[in-house]
This record gives structure tokens, C-alpha cells and sequence, in this order.
């Protein structure tokens, strides 16, 4: 009785299952607030307008290797997949991701504004479709740091001035350039000096000045937490983390804009899909990517987006009221001093550094 | 046997014969009953691991994508300094516009960039300005490529596509021993860049001590267990299994609570006053917190087959020896303790190869210094899709695992392990 029940019970959400799967799409992202902001913004609308139901899927963080195993298998299960730039390019390398041709699958600005104008140099790979932009950058503890809080990214390196633990994220990336740059290599030449083997052993040589005193993070979730703990003083961490951290959390943290690496984040429609889950992938994509979707997300979480023509719809939060706009990495009065990832720079060397850089850390 | 000897069987065969040929059908009907599970192991665990693993070895795709290049590159000396003959960049030229359109070139770049740092881009530049190239009207596809990168005049670049074009590889392997290449035959890679071996040690060394960790932690409870009334053993038995049936990240989050540096432990510290407030111990982010927290989850694997191997050791044995004269201390020794060895083996054994591939709870407390080598096989595996060194570095873990599964069978012998 009880085994027939069961049998019963699979075979109708089986056949559930099949029933339900043309209107079923699976949306991969980041999970925690981003995807909540993603959900309001986006999903719920897109839902209501064509009742497709959408399945969420928190694996962006290892979406590379996953949809490699899935189109090596012939099953790719996902269909839109939010990812950083840099996987994006690679995901493109190796015939992983679709080709965007912006113009024509996107949608223009209101004012008529071709995607690819909107975009601009954000659109680093055929296949990306940007999404927002945000920051690596970092915050800090007011009742830790002294008298004099810090404001330049070298009081990361000063440990006379700042003494402390600090986190940093276990990964060359930004680290060589901070490194570089408070070692008085100008921003223009960061990349030129890190790609020669003295540049290297240059900024290596800089972050062995405070090694003993580094907390290596791997989640975007470690930075907040060890601040909020008092285990570091000051730590690099996405800038939508830290503004969860200081604002909704009230955590007694500051940002310090100081040397903000720009990253870029957005979607790619994974290759190997049936014409018509392509043609329902590319739909949402449209709509998620209008000008009023991008600036509808910046009321949830502090990343801009990506759209030049969304910046000035960019408003209130949508539960603390409060201005969106000075929590944005490219308001004017943070992005006095930044960077850009150079993804090209990375896709080459960050194979070659990333060995460097572990054999660093366990010596 | 001579023929007059032989025993027939009531069909007129011999019995040997008949003997066999039932013996056969039973071994057949034996295989046939496992086949499912024979079936669903094979294609489930073992295909997927063979699979993996000549990955290890593996490299079709350099003469997949560019069959022709390869071909006339056969014919040049790497050692002479030259660049390759025109006939070569002619040839790189018709494969690349091949390769482009099946969006193929960037997968190859990918690839030798493992090799030589810059290929990556090499390969996406080129194949963006081949798509204009007019094949017609290209006198010299040398200086064409040239123009599009000046890489293309490196014979660097040649000596790596050369040095890959083979099928197989070895390229994986020398990269997971710290080794590489070069013209002059296989060398160490610059000290600055040396890992793996340094990781592999170190997995070693750790997996050994949260091993005798969970040795002296783990017997005296099992002792305990096997000897208490049935009453008191039961809740003491819970109190093992709870964290067994906790989530593993619950667990290591835990212990990170805990041990940081203004965690629980610290904070009792300065407050009983054994430590200043200003010199907290460093519990976390190093070897000490792989090991304690490593040691904690991997407990139970070592109380449970202790657990089960006391049990069976009658205390009658104990209480004959102490009437015999014997004080506690050298009636546990001599006959208490020789029985439960089984349990220590079977126990080691499930502790040291669980712990040689954990890879979580060291990444979450081990810093820098407390992580394995199984960290860096998931990061080649899900961050860097460095499937190759990802799997060369497995299969030597495995032949590792093996070998000393192997020197234990040959000193302390395998039918000295009881599960239970």
C-alpha cells in the first residue's frame, strides 16, 4: 500500500514534470541578496508578464566548470547564467556561451539609443551581456583604526600606521595591483610592470611586508563577517557586501573608495539549447536588460548598473528610503580614484601568477 | 588420471567434467545476480574516474584543431633558433580559418596558454583579424601573422605548439611533480612557482597527525562505550552520532566561531586570565585549525569501528588476567589492547584516506598554511577548468593512497582491519 502510494506520488510528479517543462526556464545566479535583487527586479515582473515560471539556481560560483561537464554530457539544463566577466570571456573561449549580436537581441534605450552605445567598452566579450557594474574595494572599522582613518588604499600596506589584521581575497587579482601601486608603480603602467617576472616579484615583495598579517577570504560573504566579528580591521570585499554591512546591518564600518577595481557582472545564455529555450533565453535577457529593469535593481542593492541611460533613474531603496546614488561605486564622489580589471591581461597571466601566488602563500 | 579410473557421472560424462560445467553454471548465475550492481558501479563510479584521470595524459586537441600546422611543423628543427618555413604560417592560416569558424581557436589558446603564459590572447587576436585575411592576395602569410602579432615571430611560440602536438602528454604530469619542459630536457620549474610537492607532503604529514588525533581521542570513548551499562552507553552513543549527522559546514562554521581571535575559546582565555588580551592565541586560518576541526569531524569514522571491535572482546578476558596477578594497567596492555587493534587499523585506515581528500573544512579554517592538496585540485577542477593537471594531480593522490594501503596490508596486514 505504502510502496504503491510512493509509485503513484513519483509517477504524477513525473509526468508533473514534463507537463509544466515548456514554461519552466532555470536562471542561475549568485544567490543571497543579489539574487533577491534580481528576483524583485526582474523575475517577478518577467513571471506576471508571460507566466513563465522561473526556477532559481544558486551556482554561479562554479557555473564555468558546471556547464562545461553539462555540455560535454549533451544536457545543459540551465538557461540564462549570471556570471563575472571574466568567466564570461572564458565561457565565450570555449565555445560555452552563445554570441550576443547587442544591437538587434537587446533592447534600445528609450530615447532609441543603440544597446551597444547604451553598454559602451562594458561589453568585454561577444557573448556577455552586461549587467551591472560593481567593485572590489574596501571597508574598514571606525572604532579600530585609530584616530586618523584610513584614506588611501597604502594604509593597507602601512601596518606602523594601521596595525591589525586585514583580509584580502586569496587571489592575485587586485592584490598584485594594489601592491604595485602602493610600491609607486603609476596606475597607467600597472599591468605593463606585472607582466614582466620583475613586476611580479615586485608586488610579492610588497605583500610580504604585511603576509603575517593577512586573513585570506574565498566567499564575498568571509570580509563582512570578519569585520563584523573584529577579527580584521580593515578588508577588500564586493561593495554591495559592505553596503549591507554599514547600512541595513548598521555595522560601526566605512568604505574606503580609495583604488576600487571595477568588475563587471551579467548574463550569458549557455550553447547546446533548443531554438525555442534559446528563444525564451534571449527574451527574458531583453527584458532584464531594459534601461528601467537595470536601474529597478539599483533600489535593492548597491551596484550600478549597467546601462549609461539607467544612471538617472537610479532612486530610493526600496525599503530604507534611502538615496541610492552616494552607495554607488561610480558616484562622483567615490570614483575619484579607480581601476578597471583588465580581463585580457588576466585571461593570460592569471594561470602563470596564480602559481606564483600559492607557492607565495604556502612558503 | 588414466581413463579406467574415471567416475562417470548418470549422464555418461565424467564427474570431473559434469563437476565443472555445474560449478560454471553457478558462477554464471552468481554473475548474472550482481550484474546490476557490477553494471550500475561500472558506469557510475569506475567509467567516470577512468574517464577523469586520462584526462591526465590527454591532448587531441592541439592536432584536432590544427591538423595541417602540425603537420609541416613536424619537419622543424625548435632547437635552430629559426622561425618555421612560409609553408607552415600557410598552413597555421587555412587551419585557423577552419578553427574560427568552429569557434575552436580560443579552446586551443586556452589550452597552451598552461604552457606559455600569452597564448590565450594570441589565439583570440588572431582569430578576430584571420576572419579579414584575403588568402588570395597574401604574398608572405609570415609577415600577415607577424603583422597581426609580433608573438607569431617568436619561436617560443612554435617550440610549444611543436612540443604538443602529440596525442598524449606528459605536459600534466611534470606540471603536477613541479617540472617542466625545455629544450635541454626535463627540468625543475623556478623555485617561486614550486607547489604541488610542498602540498602533497604536507597532506601527508597532517592526514598522519589528525589520524593519531582521532587515535587518542577516540579510544577512550570507544572504551567507554563498549564497557558502560547499556543505559549510560546509549546516550553516550548519541552524543557521537549527533555531530555525525550534522551538516559538515555547520560544523567547520562552527569551529570557526569558536577558535577565532575574538571567538568563544580566546575570549574565555583572557578572561580566566591565562592569556593577555592584547596576545590572543592564533587557533584559526593555520595548521592547528585544520587539525582540530578536521579531527572533529572525522571522530566518529574512528570511534564507531573501535566501538564495534571492543565490543566483541569478552571482559572475562580482563578479569582472568587480573586473577592471574596481573595489575589494571598491564592486563589492558597485554590483553585488552592487542584485541582492539583491529579497530585502531580499520579506524586509521578510514580516517587517513577520508582526510587526505578533504578539501572543505581546510578551506574554510586552514588559511594558508593549513591546506591540502585536494584545495588545488578543485580549484584546477571547478575555477581554473585546468581539467588535465586537475586529474594528474588525482591520479597521483590515488596511486599515493594506494601505495601505502598497500605497505599497510604488507606490515600490519589487511585481515587485521574489522569494520565490525
Amino acid at each position: 500500500m505504502k510502496i504503491k502510494t510512493i509509485m503513484l506520488g513519483t509517477a504524477a510528479i513525473a509526468m508533473s514534470a514534463t507537463a509544466t517543462l515548456a514554461e519552466d526556464m532555470t536562471i542561475v545566479s549568485w544567490g543571497g541578496a543579489y539574487s533577491a535583487s534580481q528576483l524583485q527586479a526582474y523575475d517577478v515582473p518577467y513571471s506576471a508578464n508571460t507566466g513563465v515560471n522561473i526556477i532559481h539556481d544558486e551556482s554561479s560560483s562554479e557555473a564555468v566548470a558546471k556547464l562545461r561537464a553539462m555540455n560535454e554530457a549533451g544536457n545543459v539544463t540551465w538557461d540564462v547564467v549570471d556570471v563575472v566577466a571574466a568567466d564570461a570571456m572564458r565561457l565565450c573561449d570555449e565555445g560555452l556561451a552563445e554570441v550576443i549580436d547587442h544591437d538587434t537581441q537587446l533592447a534600445d534605450a528609450p530615447d532609441g539609443t543603440k544597446a551597444t552605445v547604451d553598454f559602451g567598452d562594458l561589453i568585454v566579450s561577444e557573448c556577455f551581456i552586461p549587467q551591472i557594474v560593481y567593485s572590489t574595494t574596501f571597508g574598514y572599522r571606525n572604532d579600530l583604526v585609530g584616530a586618523t582613518a584610513p584614506t588611501s588604499v597604502c594604509s593597507v600596506f602601512d601596518t606602523a600606521a594601521y596595525p591589525g589584521k586585514r583580509a584580502l581575497q586569496k587571489s592575485p587579482l587586485n592584490n598584485m595591483e594594489w601592491a604595485l601601486m602602493c610600491d609607486g608603480v603609476a596606475k597607467s603602467d600597472v599591468f605593463d610592470v606585472l607582466a614582466t617576472d620583475e613586476g611580479q616579484s615586485r608586488a610579492f615583495a610588497k605583500l610580504d611586508t604585511i603576509k603575517g598579517d593577512v586573513i585570506w577570504w574565498n566567499a564575498g560573504a568571509d570580509t563582512p563577517q570578519l569585520l563584523a566579528d573584529g577579527e580584521v580591521i580593515m578588508g577588500s570585499a564586493y561593495n554591495g557586501r559592505l553596503f549591507s554591512l554599514i547600512v541595513e546591518q548598521k555595522q560601526d564600518v566605512s568604505m574606503l573608495w580609495d583604488a576600487q577595481v571595477y568588475d563587471l557582472d551579467g548574463w550569458i545564455i549557455p550553447t547546446g539549447l533548443s531554438d525555442e529555450r534559446k528563444a525564451r533565453a534571449l527574451d527574458y535577457v531583453k527584458f532584464a536588460t531594459d534601461t528601467q529593469r537595470l536601474a529597478d535593481q539599483s533600489k535593492y542593492i548597491s551596484y550600478g548598473p549597467a546601462r549609461a541611460s539607467s544612471a538617472p533613474l537610479v532612486d530610493k531603496h526600496a525599503t530604507l528610503g534611502i538615496d541610492m546614488a552616494p552607495h554607488m561605486p561610480t558616484d562622483p564622489n567615490n570614483n575619484k580614484n579607480t581601476l578597471l580589471t583588465n580581463y585580457s591581461f588576466w585571461a593570460d597571466y592569471k594561470d602563470d601568477i596564480d602559481a606564483k601566488f600559492q607557492a607565495w602563500l604556502i612558503k | 588420471m588414466s581413463d579406467k579410473n574415471l567416475v562417470l557421472a548418470s549422464d555418461g560424462t565424467s564427474l570431473k567434467r559434469s563437476l565443472a560445467r555445474s560449478l560454471k553454471r553457478q558462477k554464471i548465475r552468481a554473475l548474472l545476480l550482481i550484474a546490476p550492481l557490477l553494471l550500475f558501479v561500472l558506469l557510475t563510479f569506475i567509467a567516470p574516474i577512468a574517464d577523469m584521470l586520462f584526462r591526465s595524459v590527454e591532448n587531441s586537441i592541439v592536432a584536432d584543431t590544427l591538423p595541417q600546422t602540425v603537420k609541416e611543423l613536424a619537419s622543424w628543427d625548435s632547437d635552430s633558433g629559426q622561425l618555421p618555413s612560409e609553408a607552415v604560417y600557410a598552413a597555421l592560416a587555412r587551419d585557423l580559418k577552419i578553427a574560427v569558424k568552429a569557434k575552436n581557436h580560443t579552446k586551443l589558446g586556452s589550452r597552451l596558454n598552461y604552457q606559455k603564459t600569452g597564448t590565450s590572447s594570441l589565439f583570440r587576436q588572431t582569430g578576430r583579424k584571420i576572419k579579414k585575411l584575403d588568402f588570395e592576395n597574401t604574398p608572405s602569410f609570415k609577415d600577415a601573422f607577424e603583422k597581426m602579432n609580433k608573438k607569431w615571430s617568436d619561436p617560443a611560440v612554435w617550440q610549444t605548439i611543436q612540443q604538443f602536438s602529440n596525442k598524449y602528454t606528459d605536459g600534466y604530469f611534470l606540471a603536477a611533480a613541479d617540472l617542466t619542459r625545455t629544450s635541454s630536457g626535463i627540468e625543475e620549474v623556478p623555485e617561486d612557482q614550486r607547489i604541488y610537492y610542498t602540498l602533497l607532503l604536507r597532506t601527508l604529514s597532517m592526514s598522519v597527525t589528525i589520524t593519531f588525533m582521532c587515535i587518542l581521542l577516540g579510544y577512550p570513548v570507544a572504551f567507554l562505550l563498549a564497557t558502560l551499562p547499556l543505559r549510560s552507553s546509549n546516550v553516550l552513543m548519541i552524543l557521537v552520532l549527533l555531530p555525525f549527522w550534522t551538516s559538515l559546514l555547520v560544523r567547520t562554521s562552527a569551529w570557526k566561531v569558536l577558535l577565532q581571535n575574538q571567538g568563544v575559546i580566546n575570549d574565555f582565555l583572557v578572561w580566566i586570565g591565562i592569556v593577555a588580551d592584547g596576545n590572543r592565541l592564533e587557533l584559526i586560518n593555520n595548521v592547528t585549525g585544520t587539525v582540530i576541526a578536521m579531527t572533529h569531524i572525522l571522530l566518529p569514522f574512528m570511534i564507531l569501528p573501535l566501538f564495534s571491535v571492543m565490543k566483541t572482546i569478552p571482559p572475562t578476558y580482563m578479569r582472568a588476567a587480573k586473577s592471574m596477578g596481573a595489575n589494571d594497567f598491564t592486563a589492558f596492555r597485554r590483553v585488552y589492547f592487542p584485541q582492539s587493534i583491529p579497530g585502531i587499523g580499520a579506524g586509521s585506515i578510514l580516517v587517513f584516506i577520508l582526510s587526505i581528500g578533504y578539501y572543505i573544512t581546510p578551506e574554510i579554517v586552514g588559511g594558508t598554511k593549513g591546506v591540502f592538496i585536494s584545495n588545488r585540485i578543485a580549484y584546477h577542477i571547478s575555477s581554473s577548468l585546468n581539467w588535465g593537471l586537475g586529474a594528474a594531480l588525482g591520479a597521483i593522490l590515488l596511486v599515493v593512497v594506494l601505495a601505502l594501503y598497500w605497505l599497510y596490508d604488507k606490515f600490519v596486514g589487511i585481515d587485521n582491519v574489522k569494520l565490525g
